[in-house]
């Protein structure tokens, strides 16, 4: 199907190209409106379509304002500052407690392992309408409930699974032998585990660290009702921004966010290359 | 090797039995393993798993009742709604000494909105009555017991009373409510000594009074004989009238009903009303048509989703399967296109898709100029299903794909050849041979689509308008707007069950551990 033999008859002809044109039309259906955004970020007037001086490539009808306002309106300076504080803190309680839950189980040996997987792993698979209900009610009963550790632990718990995830992922390759070998070599398990585990799996670590963040950075439902005021995020404003008078400031943002998510994507990616070719896995 | 030395239990190097050491070496591996696991376990459990089971029980929980109003619950357990008579005038009793502490504590109002979402217009007779439970006639019983004696009138007279042994005795009723009077003064920093007593220590005392028999032993009291004596001579306040004189609701068997139906601790009212049901003087029936909403969304909900999940798989297909026959290089490149929306943030892609549907927006623009649409009656593409799920199809596309790549990527290529070569066309040889094999990756796909989506609350709530919401929304709007938490939580329970359920589905076809990122 992908390579047209030279022997194809008409029909298959034109199913080869039919099928190239639905799957170009599928990938156009998943980026062009992530893409459509960042044209209309630089608007100069406050629509959301494209002007007819964009459309004339004039340099007029394009500016800069948009962003000029994300960057010096309090409401959305005080939401980075807030997002800012929030997803490393939460990241690094995942990663943390997460790593090393992660090593626990993928030890030979582990008794309900199902189950404490099953625990784990239940932050993703609630919907988070669910957990940001039980949260606020619980957080508000032991009086967490609107601070700033209330959102960071509630973030931080959103964020294990993923972390429990890709760790895992990385330690079903990781050779047992050569912390045996170290041991052997008169290394303690701390050593060990510092100066030989801990820099092969560290690939997973930070990609699994990275998706901590990426939870804790884009959440929105959590926050919603664990947070006060002062805690307002980042994608709180925008949701807030969405639901009553949408500013094309909006567009702004999310070009920074896609900025963002590439530069995030890039890493998982390289960081997932290094794996498979520290595991001697060729991708291609 | 000799004949004893093959039956002597193998030994460990330090001379213990191998098989002991084994266990040990076993057990210490046991636990080391748990002692990794247990500081995320206690921290899952405690910020996660708790506030779960406290939805559970907030769904179930109907304390308020019986915290608020005890004595007023205890009295009507021996009455009987099917009689279709009011309660007797003890409970009403009752009910005067509960609504005024309720009303000193100002938690009266809470009851009532709690009892409203049963019965309309509870909240505002609790709160009506509650502004006027301590302007009742019963300072006429208070005048009378100081017109007998005045010290009734010295709280110091009612303290020393309250010390003697015989006082929780022989007044029981008056002996409660000076015991939550104490408490309220507590509560209020007062002095008990310095309050004037209130009314309705004296109405109790009253009740209590009257009820003694003649002839019975006096206790030891100075004023028992000759108090006990003119409390029958008293002018009485009927206690039911007041009530009525203040609304006439509390002449109604509804009320009534509803405080009876709703008094134990435990209620499944909730989860009935999350049903669309309740609970009437009958027994269990559905709710006016009118009222039924959570039915009408969780079917919408599910079919909603299921429509996601279906162009969901259409969408996917053709692309996974494109992808899973390029060569590994180009593969990972054009996945980028796919894990690129996967990592932008979700209000990104949710604002995106509010910008492109708009009225005045991209889609309605280009469709204008081409000449599709007439720019008067342009496109109504947002604020209803539409929008919901063309949004939510592109936001879960990726973890569609994503599973079934990699199970197509595992599919020998020579087995199609094999079925071409056999004499199968290209149709038969895709879906007898190749399609069976891709469905372990439509079902992983189509799970987790699923579950994503049955629980989706911030784009149905941008671009959903009323007809695209999804129960989340609803659930949501408990919490934040009505704040009837109760029906939120059994709302959450019921959504909750659906997920585990499909969650376990999940586990055993295609195990939580074969769960990829990326």
């Amino acid at each position: 199907m992908i390579h047209l033999p030279s022997y194809a008859s008409t029909g298959e002809r034109i199913w080869f190209y039919s099928f190239k044109v639905i799957c170009g039309l599928i990938f156009f259906f998943l980026i062009a409106p992530i893409v459509i955004i960042i044209p209309l970020s630089f608007n100069a007037q406050d629509f959301f379509t494209f002007t007819k001086e964009m459309l004339a490539f004039d340099p007029a009808g394009y500016s800069l304002k948009h962003y000029r306002d994300f960057f010096t309106n309090s409401d959305w300076t005080s939401a980075i500052y807030n997002s800012v504080r929030i997803a490393p803190m939460a990241t690094i309680l995942s990663v943390g407690l997460g790593t090393l839950a992660a090593i626990g189980l993928s030890q030979p040996h582990v008794p309900f392992k199902r189950l404490i997987t099953a625990i784990l792993i239940s932050p993703m698979i609630v919907p988070l309408v669910i957990s940001a209900a039980g949260m606020y009610f619980f957080f508000s009963r032991i009086g967490l409930q609107g601070t700033y550790w209330g959102v960071v632990l509630a973030h931080a718990v959103l964020g294990i699974p993923f972390v429990i995830i890709t760790v895992t992922a990385t330690l079903v390759g990781f050779d047992k032998s050569l912390t045996r070998a170290a041991a052997n070599l008169g290394a303690n398990p701390i050593v060990t585990f510092w100066r030989v585990q801990m820099p092969l799996i560290l690939p997973g670590v930070i990609s699994g660290g990275l998706f901590a963040f990426i939870t804790s950075f884009d959440e929105v439902v959590v926050v919603l009702f664990v947070g006060s005021s002062a805690q307002k995020t980042l994608p709180w404003q925008m949701f807030t921004g969405l639901r009553e008078q949408i500013s094309p400031t909006i567009l702004a943002v999310a070009t920074v966010l896609v900025a963002l998510s590439i530069l995030l994507l890039t890493v998982v990616e390289l960081l997932r290359r290094r794996t498979e070719r520290i595991r001697g896995v060729s991708p291609g | 090797m000799n004949e004893s030395d093959a039956n002597a239990i193998p030994l460990a190097a330090d001379g213990r039995p191998l098989e002991q050491s084994l266990q040990r070496a076993l057990r210490r591996q046991k636990l080391r393993a748990l002692m990794l696991i247990a500081p995320l376990l206690a921290f899952v459990m405690l910020t996660f798993i708790a506030p779960i089971a406290d939805m559970l029980y907030r769904s179930v929980d109907n304390r308020i009742v019986s915290e608020t109003l005890p004595r007023t619950v205890a009295a009507l357990s021996s009455w009987d709604e099917a009689q279709a008579e009011l309660p007797d005038r003890d409970v009403f009793d009752a009910l005067y000494f509960d609504l005024f502490f309720a009303a000193e504590y100002k938690i009266h109002t809470r009851l009532g909105s709690r009892l409203n979402y049963q019965q309309t217009g509870v909240s505002s007779l609790f709160r009506k009555t509650g502004r006027r439970v301590d302007r009742f006639d019963t300072d006429e019983i208070t005048e009378q017991f100081i017109a007998l004696n005045p010290q009734w009138e010295n709280p110091e007279f009612w303290v020393s009373l309250s010390r003697d042994k015989q006082f929780a005795q022989q007044l029981p009723t008056t002996a409660s409510v000076w015991q939550d009077w104490l408490k309220l003064l507590a509560h209020d920093e007062k002095s008990v000594a310095e309050e004037q007593p209130e009314d309705l220590l004296y109405y109790a005392l009253y009740l209590d009074l009257s009820q003694i028999e003649a002839g019975q032993q006096s206790p030891g009291f100075d004023w028992w004989a000759g108090t006990t004596a003119a409390v029958k001579n008293f002018t009485p306040v009927d206690m039911v009238a007041q009530f009525e004189k203040t609304d006439e609701d509390w002449l109604s068997m509804d009320v009534w009903g509803v405080l009876k139906r709703f008094s134990p601790t435990v209620t499944e009212g909730y989860f009935l009303n999350a049903l669309d049901m309740q609970k009437t003087a009958e027994g269990i029936q559905s709710q006016p048509e009118s009222l039924q909403i959570y039915k009408i969304l969780f079917v919408r909900t599910m079919v909603m989703s299921l429509v996601i999940m279906g162009s969901c798989i259409l969408l996917a297909y053709p692309v996974a399967y494109l992808l899973s026959n390029l060569p590994m290089r180009k593969a990972n490149l054009i996945l980028i296109l796919v894990l690129l929306p996967f990592w932008t943030s979700l209000l990104v892609r949710t604002s995106a898709w509010k910008v492109l549907l708009q009225q005045q927006g991209v889609i309605n623009d280009l469709l204008v100029w081409i000449g599709l649409v007439d720019d008067a009656n342009r496109l109504v593409m947002m604020n209803n299903q539409f929008g919901t799920i063309i949004a939510m199809t592109h936001i879960l596309l990726p973890f569609m794909i994503l599973p079934m790549y990699s199970v197509m990527r595992t599919i020998p290529p020579s087995y199609v050849r094999a079925a071409k070569s056999l004499g199968a066309t290209n149709w038969t040889a895709f879906w007898r041979v190749y399609f069976p094999q891709s469905v372990p990756g439509i079902g992983a796909g189509s799970i987790l689509v699923f579950i994503m989506s049955i629980g989706y609350y911030i784009t149905p709530a941008i671009v959903g308008g009323t007809q695209g919401i999804f129960i989340s929304n609803r659930i949501a709007y408990h919490i934040s707007s009505s704040l009837n938490w109760g029906l939120a939580s059994a709302l959450g329970a019921i959504l909750l069950i659906l997920v585990l359920v499909l969650y376990w589905l999940y586990d055993k076809y295609v195990g939580i551990d074969n769960l990829k990122l990326g």
